[in-house]
């Protein structure tokens, strides 16, 4: 699946669902509609903090993350909500 | 009516010379509230029911010291205060003293526990400094201290215990370490006394900007307060849940892995159960007869024998099935492996528009629609549930299969398909085929007409492995296996004495044979009334007698057809009752029994909900008659138009 398309072609924003698996990243902002979103920031998913995508289920989806000290697993479709960058 | 009111709770504030608190239990999921609650309470717990809500608690009661005790009650697990399901609403308007229709009931805590898991401080951290700022009188106790310490963590209790303005009790809930502590800790606050000032922390508006800048603020302060209080350490504990993981949500290994736990599960109630369930049926059936034997025939004793005893047993005999299922649940829920299933199998079980919870439930089905119906309370949903709910008894439990084998017998035995197959086997598998095929379209229809939801966010937690705990599984299933006998016990015992009653009356006399009471009988009667009704699926009224008295358990058809077709005590086993069956003629003349008539019989059974066992536990799992008259009303007329199709279909394909 692909990230939605965005204005800034050049440099595609990287979001959760499309980051290599066992790098780490930051979170940049989480974006879409109201529940969601503030469910995912809720559980931790606030800008700044350090974020790995831990593997994908075998059917791909969801996928399993690694956020402040534990583990959850979420659809691409959320983890496309949240745009990330990537750690040095 | 079932619920038990929730007043019982709110005992008077002194119980003997002893003072009684209140003590709300309240922490995210997977933070072991559950192993503290068991803990502190004991095996003595009662179960209550929020009025007109699906959602349970429990309580029980916790001495605290000398002059006191404390009735404990355990709200549902919440990750905020920001509720998005029923059941963290409850519990968010008890944490916050407000008063709610669903929440009057419910006594005031003196003081809110907050149980906060240690190895998982800065998100648990989120809930506690939520309630610790509305006001709330709260102590947090600190549980899976000693996981904590064991991968190295450093918590400086005393520090965070300032910096959140609340006391901390370190505990381990397993080892029961730390509970007379936080005894005197939770004693002294509810002494105390201290009044809430009521603070209104959350907006209610949740996608303002103001909002999330609470949110984040919130975040910053937590990494404050972690940062002052807490080291992190090697991790080796985390360490070996990642191990773990990486087997069992393997691509290849994972979902091995799974079915071998799925199969365990499933041949464990669909066939090991057997034993003690036919030990319970023999039991019954020997107190039957022994009954029988010593009082005066008439119609006391046949009330008691057919009636009350075979109802009391066929409300037992479910109890098997129903401990060792949720004996598996606890299990896997209490390890955390059932988070992991979830996860595997989401993405296929989201293209049926049902959760990823919703296998489990539905692979029990297949056994018996009752305590797969029951066990869908693992599904936080509430929509996903009652779809799950609503389609499990699609699901060809095992009561379908002495029904199947009688037809296949009648009509289609030892024939082949491609000279190796049995047509029967193939029947049979189509049959389930059938009702998988039928609960996945109804499952879409619900999802997107009555059940039709937003899609709440799945965001599930994998909690760390951790071996489960013995209290916590003896508690659940000894829990759910008592509702079911009180709740849904009831309801089954007066609709079996009501089927009695159905085949019973009116008298026919004495001396008449068993067939001809049946046959004059309200049952006989009805069987007779529906029968123009039932004439275009190809059944007659002694088939229409088998479709109302197998409401009591659908294999009942078959011991109704041994009685309507006379074939008497000596002669059960099937190879009468089939000989009796193919010599059986309409007035016409032609044979009753054609395979077309078998198959359409099958399917109706496929589809209909000839089951009280089955309402009776989704009223009690809905604690509501809605449900349940829905279920029934909706799946008999699928299974009236499908068994309509194939008969009349069949005909005109040439077939009889």
């Amino acid at each position: 699946m692909k990230p939605e398309a965005t204005t800034q072609s050049d440099s595609q924003p990287l979001t959760l669902d499309n980051i290599p698996i066992g790098m780490w990243a930051h979170v940049l902002n989480v974006v879409g509609n109201g529940l969601n979103a503030m469910r995912l920031m809720e559980m931790g998913l606030v800008p700044g903090a350090p974020v790995s995508v831990v593997r994908s289920a075998p059917l791909g989806d969801p996928i399993q993350i690694r956020i402040r000290d534990y583990h959850l697993a979420l659809r691409r479709g959320e983890a496309r909500m949240i745009s990330v960058i990537l750690a040095d | 009516m079932s619920a038990q009111p929730l007043t019982t709770l709110s005992s008077p504030h002194t119980a003997g010379d002893k003072h009684q608190y209140t003590v709300a239990v309240a922490g995210n999921p997977n933070a072991g509230k559950t192993t503290l609650f068991n803990a502190l309470t004991g095996l003595r717990q009662k179960v209550a029911n929020y009025p007109g809500v699906t959602v349970e608690t429990k309580s029980g009661v916790w001495a605290l010291d000398e002059q006191s005790s404390a009735v404990v009650v355990d709200l549902p697990g919440l990750y905020s205060l920001n509720a998005t399901s029923i059941d963290e609403q409850i519990a968010r308007d008890v944490l916050l003293g407000r008063e709610s229709s669903n929440t009057r009931k419910l006594p005031n805590p003196d003081v809110i526990l907050l149980v906060v898991d240690a190895t998982n401080l800065s998100r648990n951290l989120y809930l506690t400094t939520q309630v610790i700022e509305s006001g709330a009188p709260v102590v947090v106790a600190l549980t899976m201290f000693d996981l904590a310490q064991r991968s190295g963590m450093d918590i400086d209790v005393e520090l965070l215990s300032a910096e959140l303005g609340a006391p901390v009790v370190p505990v381990v809930a397993r080892k029961r370490s730390g509970l007379d502590v936080l005894a005197k800790t939770v004693a002294s606050v509810a002494r105390s006394g201290r009044a809430r000032h009521q603070v209104n922390v959350v907006s209610e508006k949740r996608d303002s900007e103001e909002f999330r800048e609470i949110l984040v603020n919130r975040y910053r302060h937590i990494e404050e307060i972690t940062r002052k209080t807490f080291h992190r350490g090697n991790r080796a504990q985390v360490d070996l849940t990642s191990r773990i993981d990486s087997i069992v949500t393997h691509k290849v290994f994972g979902p091995v892995v799974l079915i071998a736990v799925m199969l365990l599960v499933f041949q464990t109630i669909f066939s090991w159960a057997n034993l003690p369930m036919s030990l319970i049926e023999n039991v019954f059936s020997q107190l039957s007869s022994f009954v029988r034997a010593t009082l005066p025939p008439g119609l006391f004793t046949d009330l008691l024998a057919d009636g009350v005893i075979a109802g009391v047993g066929g409300v037992l005999v479910f109890l098997p099935q129903i401990l060792l299922l949720f004996f598996f649940i606890s299990m896997l829920e209490d390890s955390g492996y059932m988070a992991r299933a979830a996860f595997l199998i989401d993405r296929l079980m989201r293209g049926l528009g049902l959760d990823g919870k919703a296998f489990l439930p539905l692979l029990s089905s297949f056994a018996c629609a009752v305590p797969g119906i029951m066990a869908t309370r693992t599904i936080e949903n509430r929509k996903d549930r009652f779809a799950t709910m609503m389609v499990a008894p699609f699901m060809s439990c095992s009561a379908r299969l002495p029904v199947y084998t009688l037809m296949i017998a009648a009509c289609f035995s030892r024939q082949r398909v491609f000279g190796f197959l049995s047509l029967g086997v193939l029947i049979i598998l189509t049959m389930y085929t059938l009702g998988i095929v039928v609960a996945i379209a109804v499952a879409w229809v619900l999802k997107r007409t009555i059940l039709n939801a937003p899609a709440p966010p799945f965001v599930m937690e994998l909690p760390i492995y951790r071996v489960p705990n013995f209290t916590n599984v003896a508690q659940t299933m000894f829990t759910s296996a008592g509702l079911f006998v009180k709740r849904a016990g009831t309801v089954i015992l007066a609709i079996s004495i009501l089927l009695w009653a159905l085949t019973a009356f009116p008298r026919a006399g004495a001396n008449i044979a068993p067939a001809q009471q049946v046959s004059d009988s309200f049952a006989g009667r009805a069987g007779r009334f529906i029968e123009p009704a039932i004439k275009p699926l190809g059944f007659d009224w002694k088939i229409g007698i088998g479709l109302i008295t197998s409401f009591a358990a659908r294999e009942t058809i078959v011991s109704t057809l041994n009685v309507v077709y006379n074939v008497g005590d000596e002669g059960q086993g099937s190879s009468s009752l089939v000989d009796t069956m193919l010599r059986a003629k309409r007035p016409d003349g032609t044979p009753v029994w054609t395979p077309l008539v078998a198959v359409s019989l099958m399917v109706f059974f496929v589809l209909a909900c000839q089951c009280m066992s089955t309402l009776a536990i989704v009223r009690r799992e809905t604690n509501s008659w809605r449900w349940p008259l829905f279920m029934v009303s909706y799946m008999l007329v699928l299974a009236y138009v499908a068994s309509l199709l194939t008969f009349q279909g069949g005909k005109l394909l040439g077939f009889s």
